[in-house]
């Protein structure tokens, strides 16, 4: 995959881009975990895997500081390209920010893949759909995203100056993005009902983030959609469980070519 | 030097295990009959300071126990109206995480109003362990702070009817404040500061810094940032522009006032905060949060138990007799250039009103006419 850079409306917007066949946008979860789900699917896919502004060492202009920014800011991506017939791909908060592209503009997309997506309120005030990630302890928090934590730890003190940083911003850029209202809005439950082509809503059958129930109710909302899970696998199946993730989305989106 | 009473309002009745001080630990916990008696201890004390001719001090912080005062205008308030001469220093109103800028506005004025132009009013971006409890934002906290800011004082200097105002985090169409402060064009402001990155902002607008415990080492930044930035502007720097927020107790003789400064230490040694709420996403610097991460900076020492010979040694806890107490602040004075306002925590933890009103007398008596020279 090659890093690039594009000026979409003023944003300097870096990507990696690498694979051929029909267009697939990723969008990445906001959790800063290494995995390779963009190479993967670029044997498939001419894949645009962008980096939301803020993260991975990119810079963040001061007026793109919410979701509604991102979608917007990746609609005018495809454009810039021209892209047609485009799978949007995204996991977790760019699950989120993919739901808000469709609801807005879909003429220029062609599937949909939620992975374990944030996005929507949908219990009472007083029960939490989403954890409050910001507040518990990193032990606590890796109990929620994975189902094998210890496979995953990251240790702060082995990492490179530059690496460390980099996941400090990445917290930071996230907590922007989700904090409030927390991981959702409001309004994207009832306009669910706008996205038409087909989605596909897949979610860790271990997801102690956001649970299971709440990618039924998700894939409920979508009128054209199908719920599964992955198995032994978190909130992160891009990280647990890459291969079983691909295939899913492979079998889901892989037959079409670019047109 | 002027000095200022300040306690913090604590409900020191703790188990003997706990996880965190702040944000969770539960309220059954707290005794609403020993709270109410503690209110009322808490301001006979800043009302025998008030009789003794020092300035008083009063916080406000949210969901812990090291600070019952969570709406700090209420405080205020009744302190304006039943102490008689001592300015009322508030540091602060934590207006990054308040809703209502225009509100926290009214409040300062009714207090002003109230206590005839005593009110020195005080700004808080707020510690990083009060975001859970306000739902506040931590990224981008500092630019929210000053549009608050701007937007109080703008409220507090239009006499002239509504003016519009549509920022980028507070939105306004008809500003008109009823009432206006007493004392004009507003109140004295004070901001915190405990890092030297802050400290220019304050010294461009020409109001008070003051920095917290921050002692031998880091007060001087603090202050010679403050300092730098005034020079740069052609100003200098009077005393009264700095202040300085230690523990503090005076006693009849050293070994006495050191057992009672230790009591105080129940502020720092209690104080024991998970780090999800020190250090919050966006909150510090990327620099400062490698160091956090990498077990140094800030906050290395939080939550281990520290002692009198400690603080003491570092600037954070002045102990003993009056002569000692004097020598201690003379001492710190003399080596971050000098400061006008020392913020005094005499009352922590298990302090008595007793202890709290004598060691405040001997001070008074003894150490402020002294201080009062520099």
């Amino acid at each position: 995959m090659n890093l690039e850079t594009l000026n979409v409306r003023g944003v300097e917007l870096q990507f990696f881009r690498g694979g051929s066949g029909a267009p697939l946008l990723l969008l990445d979860s906001g959790f800063s975990f290494q995995h390779d789900l963009a190479a993967r699917l670029a044997k498939t896919f001419n894949v645009i895997a962008p980096l939301h502004p803020g993260f991975g060492g990119s810079r963040r202009p001061e007026h793109i500081d919410t979701v509604d920014d991102l979608a917007y800011l990746y609609l005018d991506l495809l454009e810039s390209f021209d892209l047609r017939g485009v799978t949007v791909v995204g996991a977790s908060l760019g699950g989120w920010v993919a739901a808000e592209m469709a609801v807005r503009c879909s003429h220029r997309l062609a599937k949909l893949v939620l992975v374990d997506s944030l996005g929507i309120k949908v219990s009472d005030r007083e029960t939490p759909d989403i954890a409050d990630i910001f507040a518990i302890y990193e032990e606590e928090l890796m109990a929620l995203l994975f189902r094998d934590p210890q496979k995953f730890k990251i240790d702060a003190r082995a990492l490179s100056e530059q690496a460390l940083a980099c996941m400090i911003e990445d917290r930071s850029a996230h907590a922007l993005y989700i904090w409030e209202p927390y991981a959702h809005n409001p309004k994207l439950l009832g306009r669910l009902g706008r996205i038409t082509i087909p989605t596909l809503v897949i979610w860790g059958g271990n997801d102690g983030l956001v649970k299971p129930d709440y990618g039924r109710k998700f894939a409920a909302a979508i009128p054209n959609a199908t719920f599964t899970t992955v198995a032994q696998c978190g909130h992160l199946p891009q990280v647990e469980q890459p291969e079983r993730l691909v295939e899913e989305i492979v079998r889901f989106a892989g037959d079409r070519r670019a047109s | 030097m002027k000095a200022y009473f300040f306690s913090e309002c604590a409900y020191p009745y703790l188990p003997a295990e706990y996880d965190s001080i702040r944000v969770k630990l539960p309220n059954r916990i707290y005794d609403p009959e020993k709270g109410a008696q503690l209110f009322h201890d808490y301001i006979d004390e800043w009302v025998a300071a008030d009789e003794l001719g020092l300035d008083l001090m009063l916080n406000e912080h949210h969901q812990t126990a090291t600070c019952m005062n969570s709406a700090v205008p209420l405080t205020a308030a009744i302190l304006a109206r039943v102490t008689k001469r001592g300015r009322i220093l508030i540091l602060g109103n934590p207006i990054a995480n308040r809703r209502e800028p225009i509100r926290v506005a009214e409040e300062m004025s009714i207090i002003d109003c109230i206590s005839h132009g005593r009110l020195d009013a005080g700004f808080v971006r707020g510690v990083p362990y009060e975001i859970s409890a306000m739902n506040s934002r931590p990224v981008d906290m500092q630019e929210r702070f000053w549009e608050a800011f701007d937007l109080i004082v703008k409220a507090w200097q239009t006499h002239d009817g509504p003016f519009y105002w549509e920022g980028k985090y507070f939105r306004h169409r008809q500003v008109n404040i009823w009432p206006r402060p007493l004392q004009q064009p507003h109140p004295p402001i004070w901001i915190t500061s405990t890092s030297p990155e802050g400290a220019p902002k304050v010294a461009e607008r020409g109001h008070v810094v003051a920095t917290f415990l921050t002692g031998f080492d880091a007060t001087r930044p603090v202050f010679d940032a403050y300092r730098r930035r005034r020079a740069e502007l052609g100003q200098d720097t009077p005393l009264d522009r700095l202040a300085y927020a230690a523990l503090i107790y005076t006693g009849d003789n050293d070994a006495k006032a050191v057992a009672v400064g230790e009591k105080l230490l129940w502020y720092l040694n209690s104080n024991r905060v998970p780090m999800q709420f020190v250090n919050p996403p966006g909150y510090h610097s990327t620099a400062t949060v490698m160091k956090i991460m990498r077990g140094a900076g800030p906050f290395a020492a939080f939550g281990r138990n520290t002692t009198a010979d400690m603080e003491l040694q570092k600037g954070v806890l002045f102990a003993g007799n009056p002569d000692t107490v004097y020598k201690q602040i003379k001492a710190l004075y003399d080596h971050v250039g000098g400061f006008g306002n020392l913020l005094m925590m005499g009352q922590a933890g298990f302090v008595t009103p007793d202890e709290t009103i004598k060691g405040l007398e001997l001070f008074s008596r003894e150490v402020y006419p002294r201080l009062k020279e520099l």
